[in-house]
């Protein structure tokens, strides 16, 4: 309860400064989905991801496999940096930090 | 109706056809760009099923309600989480290679070889435990892919509750509850690609394509990849068909559905030559039950002709006599008479990677 507690005071106090980390989302999963930016308070990429899922179920099967790891044809950078971590997605932001989901030319 | 209307999977699109007196016109495209895994015919004239395989984004499954008009995604199966420390394949569903349904249920076979079932047309799916979790799964490999698949799904007509699946490379299963239990039914098979001793192992035979018999349904068809088999007790023992003209390699068997001696297959060179021999592309025909075979060729390319017939590439209507052909290089032909003359309906299609009727 404590953490929850806490986590929701870290929402508040970052989104009072407008600091807040934003995934954007290729548009290619628009022809499949509505993929808008997401703003979100997380800490780390896979709390992030987790955010815009709860916002949208669907996308998850597009950015994750059944085992909850990244696709092997989808690629994160986090703050212009490719995210190597592919299981744990324990990448950290940072507030303002810039998320991009994109599809990996090697799907195709 | 399956003779009158036909559904091309390619790798870049659905194609719906009609026909018109001998001819076939493409009439409709669905998922222009997207590769199409399998699709399932409608089934009440207008519930159907379409499996997509996105090249990022994993596979996807659609159903229509309008007999293709219109989709909408439903539910992908889905592996459960992958226990700690077992090696193999992973739990990831990486294709959708087969679908059929029977009595309101849709089967969904699969690589990395779990089969799931559906009892609400895909809204949502259950991998069938029982299948996946035999002991013998370890032993299964790759044939076509990285891992195991399950390219075949044989429902019986007489009995609801049985169906049969052909696993790449995993031998042939057979459930009477099902899908609660399941008898190994490969005897028979051989393996000419593992060591002499493993070669009779049913565990490990690689059926590239089984077709049940509808009207005598204890008769299978199996294009192996080692030749062709024929089983004529539900898959209890199988026998080798010998002396086959042209070839016995291959991919795709179509099962006459009335008569149980009558089959076709398309051969190709050899296991490391995947061409037609010779480069002309020919079509094997039984009709007494694998002694002998006509080997038909009149509308067929004769000359340099490089097109595989891959798994579910041959389709054949309820009359027995409507054949469609789709090959890998994207060439379509039909045949009006059980396969005698053939014709071209297309030569520019995306690589084909599964014709059906309905």
């Amino acid at each position: 309860m404590l953490a929850i507690w806490l986590q929701l005071e870290r929402d508040q106090t970052l989104r009072h400064h407008g600091a807040v980390a934003t995934i954007a989302f290729t548009p290619q999963l628009r022809r499949f989905l509505a993929v808008p930016d997401v703003d979100t308070s997380a800490a780390t990429l896979r709390d992030a991801l987790e955010a815009a899922f709860e916002l949208n179920p669907r996308l998850r099967g597009y950015v994750l496999d059944d085992q909850g790891h990244l696709r092997a044809n989808v690629v994160v950078f986090v703050d212009g940096r490719r995210s190597s971590d592919r299981i744990a997605l324990a990448d950290a932001l940072a507030p303002h930090s810039r998320v991009h989901v994109l599809q990996a030319l090697s799907g195709g | 109706m399956d003779t009158q209307r036909a559904w091309v999977a390619t790798r870049k699109g659905l194609f719906e056809l009609h026909r018109r007196g001998d001819s076939w016109s493409i009439e409709r495209i669905s998922f222009l760009g997207e590769p199409v895994s399998m699709v399932l015919p409608p089934q009440d004239g207008r519930r159907m099923l379409a499996a997509l395989n996105l090249g990022h984004f994993g596979v996807k499954v659609h159903a229509s309600e309008d007999a293709g008009a219109t989709w909408h995604e439903v539910a992908t199966p889905s592996y459960p989480p992958q226990p700690e420390g077992v090696t193999g394949p992973a739990w990831t569903l990486l294709q959708i290679w087969s679908l059929e349904a029977g009595q309101g249920i849709v089967w969904a076979g699969t690589l990395p070889g779990g089969l799931f079932r559906s009892a609400d047309f895909g809204q949502s799916w259950q991998l069938v435990d029982a299948l996946w979790r035999r002991p013998e799964r370890a032993e299964w490999f790759g044939g076509g892919y990285d891992v195991p698949g399950i390219h075949s799904i044989c429902l019986q007509p007489q009995q609801p509750e049985e169906l049969l699946v052909g696993i790449s490379c995993g031998g042939v299963w057979l459930s009477h509850e099902g899908g609660a239990d399941w008898q190994l039914r490969a005897d028979g098979m051989r393996a000419a690609y593992l060591p002499p001793e493993l070669a009779g192992s049913p565990n490990t035979q690689d059926p590239h394509r089984i077709e049940r018999c509808r009207a005598v349904p204890e008769v299978l068809w199996c294009q192996h990849h080692n030749g062709i088999w024929r089983s004529t007790d539900n898959a209890l023992s199988w026998h080798e068909i010998a002396e086959v003209p042209v070839s016995s390699f291959g991919f795709a068997v179509a099962a006459h559905p009335q008569d149980p001696d009558t089959a076709w297959f398309v051969p190709a060179q050899a296991d490391e030559r995947r061409v037609p021999v010779d480069g002309a592309l020919v079509v094997s025909r039984t009709r007494d039950g694998g002694r002998s075979f006509e080997t038909l060729r009149r509308g067929l390319p004769q000359q340099h002709c490089y097109d595989l017939i891959y798994r579910h590439g041959l389709a054949l209507g309820s009359d027995g006599c409507t054949l469609l052909m789709g090959s890998t290089t994207g060439h379509l032909w039909s045949s009006g008479d059980a396969g005698d003359h053939w014709q071209a309906v297309s030569a520019y299609l995306p690589p084909i990677y599964a014709v059906r009727l309905g």
